[in-house]
């Protein structure tokens, strides 16, 4: 029997699970200190709470992984996770929550990829901010996902912001089908603008007007402030979401962000209804967010507007600094007892652990790890030997206090 | 080099037989009075044939056990829907058999498709095709749904046991003529020609794809999905009364048990009316006072009864067992042993290996690291039995009747009924486990009942039932 990976599944490596449990350690303490709680929602939920007009779209209902379970008798298809916010916004929902609820989670959600190249689970942070529909409140997420990155040490990050009421809005100004707009709203967010391609010979000068907007991209507020000048003449229903747009991109601006907006930029999902930003690093887009207001009562909830975002741990734990990683290494400690010295080397291996240390008992002859300590324990009157690996220089004592005191705990120990 | 191809059986028979004879493949017994699955042709003697059940022969291409097959694009698609990477390519359209299949609805306002989106309780959607069922329900958008997989007789099912149904249909007029309207067409449907990808790529299959090709008129229009059918035409009104809470739904089986369960109410002095029916009328009355009686399928009767869309049904205990198995907490029970239709429920493996038991069976496998292939019409119940016996690695494989055609190419191991062993025989394979007996049973739902008037009808046909059963 051949002992194989699921196609399209990936393991964790330990290296890889340090650098998902930074990332998440990170994430849960910037949360905990803008005073979101923490949910866990089930890995199946029921399928048709991502198939509504407004939740997830047709191209990603194709590639959930849907199924009959064990009570499946009813009919009901069950669904692996494919996304973070919805099940965020059904636990609001079934636990009668009211008002302002701040949650975040850690999860993993699966969509079908044909190659099986690319990986079919991936893992996230998220964040929801439930009951209260403000640009403060938006403000509030974009810079707690930049607070995050920033407390793992990441730069160079790039924020493209975008508005998906004002492209509703825009395309509402078009005579088309609830299809019709949701396909071109969809390929617009993807940065296709020739979705607009049909209109243009049927309507010239409102898809004119459109694809100039689009088109432009600008780093402030002033840059939004011209747009609506240029175009409220004609499209009096976009000043409520340009004023509301400016009214964010002010704010970002006060409290110094850096932005570019990009009406068409990057993927989006069909249930965003105002704000939409997406976070990168050169090339590689690293999480995303935006309001979804109609999201909870398109799914039985009440009228309560909310927003959100994620952060994909797949790909911050390759960008993550490796330093950081190197320091859990250098903390660890491999201790090889002696028949002999077998109380004395248990004993010592629990104080180091209280001091922090990682303590890795030698079992064989075998080097486990080329970085960290090694403590040598043997004798009735125990003699210790501890070598910094790296260097190779070696300390021999028969005091445990000099140890510790070789380790960096001199104070702790006085 | 050999090639295996899988043609159908059914709709499709009849004109693929003449695609091969215009093309001169010279294959005897390719007819409506087929004795055998194995056929071969004069034209291309290193091509093995084997005829199949239309649904079964996108699965077997997809899994490699044949490079080609002709079907409908309907069976295509339902498994290409579900399972976008699969090995089964479409390579061409071969001009006949068409038709659609249409998701259909009684006039009013499930057949509205703006009401239908919106609307909020659930909506049922019954038919053979699952996965087309349910991307229509994702194309849709529909807020509440739950999807009824059917063996068949989708046509009987609204407005009482499902909302939406699909069914494949020449035109739009059959839909018409069965009391329903068109919704949309969930895919325009003709004979295509399939391949498996990895033979594509490996093998030199020239001659016959420009044989079964050759006669293609290049210009034809693709076939569409998921269009929206906007007919003016309606259906002659049927009257569907509602079934007020006192009266006992009733499911009797299609198919060769019917003469059985004659039987058994004429000794109970029931009469059905019409049943068996020469017009295919799955609707049948009684001189049972309180009875709303529908013929179905027996495959189909557990979930149904589940779903509490009927109180009693007549089926086999295998059926009631898969179901079980596969929905342990489903809320059925068997009522009543009614004692006929005796099968037994078995392993077969092919004559000419040198096993006799499932052990030896097992320990072949792991030696051999055989990846078991398991076909069998029960899937359920073959799968817990596989896992049951511990085994490392194993397919389960769908089919939809002839399954002993399956050993020894295109599967390893059979879960399937006998009733003598004859059939096993002859197809030169082996029973090498007997796995449980089956006879037909009334079954019913474990809820509870409030009203009174019914439950004692159901007594009254079951106490009647049950001292039939004790006087044989």
């Amino acid at each position: 029997m051949k002992a194989e990976r699921c196609k399209g599944f990936s393991d964790l490596s330990p290296g890889e699970m340090r650098a998902f449990r930074l990332v998440e350690d990170v994430f849960r303490d910037c949360c905990q200190g803008w005073g979101y709680d923490e949910i866990r929602t089930p890995t199946l939920e029921y399928l048709y709470l991502f198939t509504s007009i407004g939740t997830l779209t047709p191209n990603m209902l194709g590639r959930v992984y849907s199924f009959l379970d064990w009570d499946g008798w009813s009919g009901e298809r069950v669904v692996l996770k494919p996304d973070g916010t919805i099940p965020a916004a059904r636990y609001y929902i079934d636990n009668k929550k009211k008002g302002l609820s701040r949650l975040f989670y850690v999860t993993n959600v699966f969509m079908f990829e044909e190659t099986g190249k690319k990986s079919r689970e991936r893992w996230q942070c998220g964040a929801e901010l439930i009951g209260v529909n403000s640009a403060i409140a938006d403000v509030e997420l974009v810079s707690l996902s930049l607070d995050v990155l920033r407390q793992l040490g990441l730069s160079d990050i790039k924020i493209k912001i975008s508005h998906a009421g004002l492209i509703k809005a825009l395309l509402d100004s078009l005579e088309l089908s609830p299809e019709e707009k949701t396909g071109i709203f969809l390929r617009i967010l993807e940065g296709d603008i020739e979705a607009l391609d049909k209109i243009k010979a049927e309507k010239p000068d409102t898809a004119e007007a459109i694809t100039l907007l689009l088109r432009l991209k600008g780093k402030s507020s002033g840059f939004l402030k011209n747009i609506k000048a240029l175009t409220s003449r004609n499209m009096e229903k976009l000043s409520v979401y340009l004023d509301n747009f400016i009214s964010v991109l002010e704010k970002l601006e006060k409290l110094e962000v850096d932005y570019r907006i990009d009406l068409a930029s990057g993927k989006g999902f069909e249930y965003y209804t105002g704000l939409i930003f997406h976070l990168s690093i050169g090339q590689t887009v690293i999480g995303g967010g935006g309001r979804y207001d109609a999201l909870i009562p398109q799914m039985g909830g009440k009228a309560i507007p909310a927003a959100g975002f994620a952060l994909y741990m797949d790909q911050l734990m390759k960008l993550i600094d490796s330093e950081a990683m190197a320091e859990f290494e250098t903390n660890r400690i491999t201790v090889k007892i002696q028949p002999d010295a077998l109380n004395t080397g248990f004993s010592i291996a629990e104080i180091l652990r209280d001091f922090g240390f990682a303590i890795e008992l030698a079992l064989d002859e075998e080097q486990v790890s080329e970085y960290g300590w090694l403590l040598e324990i043997q004798g009735c009157n125990p003699v210790f030997s501890l070598t910094d690996k790296s260097s190779g220089q070696k300390s021999v004592t028969d005091n445990a206090e000099d140890i510790l005191r070789v380790l960096g705990c001199a104070e702790d120990v006085a | 080099m050999s090639l295996n191809i899988a043609l159908p059986k059914g709709r499709l028979l009849s004109d693929t037989a003449a695609l091969l004879e215009s093309t001169g493949w010279g294959v005897d017994g390719y007819n409506e009075k087929l004795r055998y699955y194995r056929l071969k042709s004069s034209k291309f003697p290193d091509v093995n044939i084997k005829v199949l059940q239309e649904k079964d022969i996108p699965i077997q291409v997809a899994i490699g056990n044949y490079d080609l097959g002709i079907c409908g694009l309907d069976w295509t698609e339902e498994l290409l829907v579900k399972y976008s990477s699969s090995t089964a390519v479409k390579i061409a359209d071969l001009g006949y058999g068409e038709g659609a299949l249409y998701a259909a609805a009684l006039p009013g306002e499930l057949s509205n498709l703006e009401k239908l989106t919106k609307r909020k309780s659930n909506t049922r959607i019954a038919g053979e095709y699952p996965n087309l069922a349910e991307a229509l329900a994702e194309k849709l958008r529909l807020k509440h749904f739950s999807i009824f997989p059917l063996w068949g007789g989708a046509e009987a099912y609204p407005p009482e046991d499902a909302e939406i149904v699909l069914l494949p249909r020449k035109s739009e007029k059959e839909i018409l003529d069965v009391g329903l309207v068109p919704v949309c067409k969930v895919v325009d449907f003709r004979a295509y020609l399939i391949a498996n990808s990895n033979s594509l790529k490996s093998k030199d299959m020239a001659d016959i794809l420009s044989s079964l090709t050759c006669n293609i008129n290049s210009v034809r229009e693709f076939p569409k999905s998921f269009s929206i059918i906007k007919t003016m035409e309606k259906p002659e009104k049927k009257s569907y009364t509602k079934i007020s809470d006192d009266v006992v739904r009733l499911a009797l089986p299609d198919g060769h048990q019917q003469s059985h369960v004659c039987r058994i109410f004429d000794k109970v002095g029931i009469k059905v009316d019409d049943y068996p029916s020469q017009t295919e009328n799955r609707r049948p009355t009684s001189n049972m006072e309180g009875y709303f009686i529908k013929v179905i399928r027996p495959q189909d009767m557990p979930l149904q009864i589940a779903n509490g869309n009927f109180d009693l049904a007549i089926t086999g205990r295998d059926w009631l067992i898969d179901h079980k198995y596969q929905f342990p907490n489903s809320p059925i029970e068997e009522v009543l042993d009614l004692k006929y239709g005796w099968v037994k429920i078995v392993a077969v493996i092919d004559q000419n290996l040198p096993i006799e038991n499932i052990s030896e069976w097992w320990q072949y496998c792991s030696r051999n690291q055989i990846t078991c292939r398991v076909a069998t019409e029960y899937t359920n119940i073959a799968d817990r039995y596989v896992r049951d016996n511990r085994i490392d690695r194993y397919r389960i494989i769908p089919t939809w009747g002839a399954t002993e055609g399956f050993l020894p190419e295109d599967a390893d191991l059979l879960i399937e009924n006998t009733e003598t062993g004859g059939t096993i025989a002859r197809h030169n394979l082996r029973i090498i486990d007997k796995l449980f007996e089956s006879t037909a049973c009334l079954i019913g739902s474990t809820r509870k009942i409030n009203n009174p008037v019914k439950i004692k009808r159901m007594e009254d046909l079951v106490k009647a039932l049950k001292n039939a059963m004790e006087a044989t």
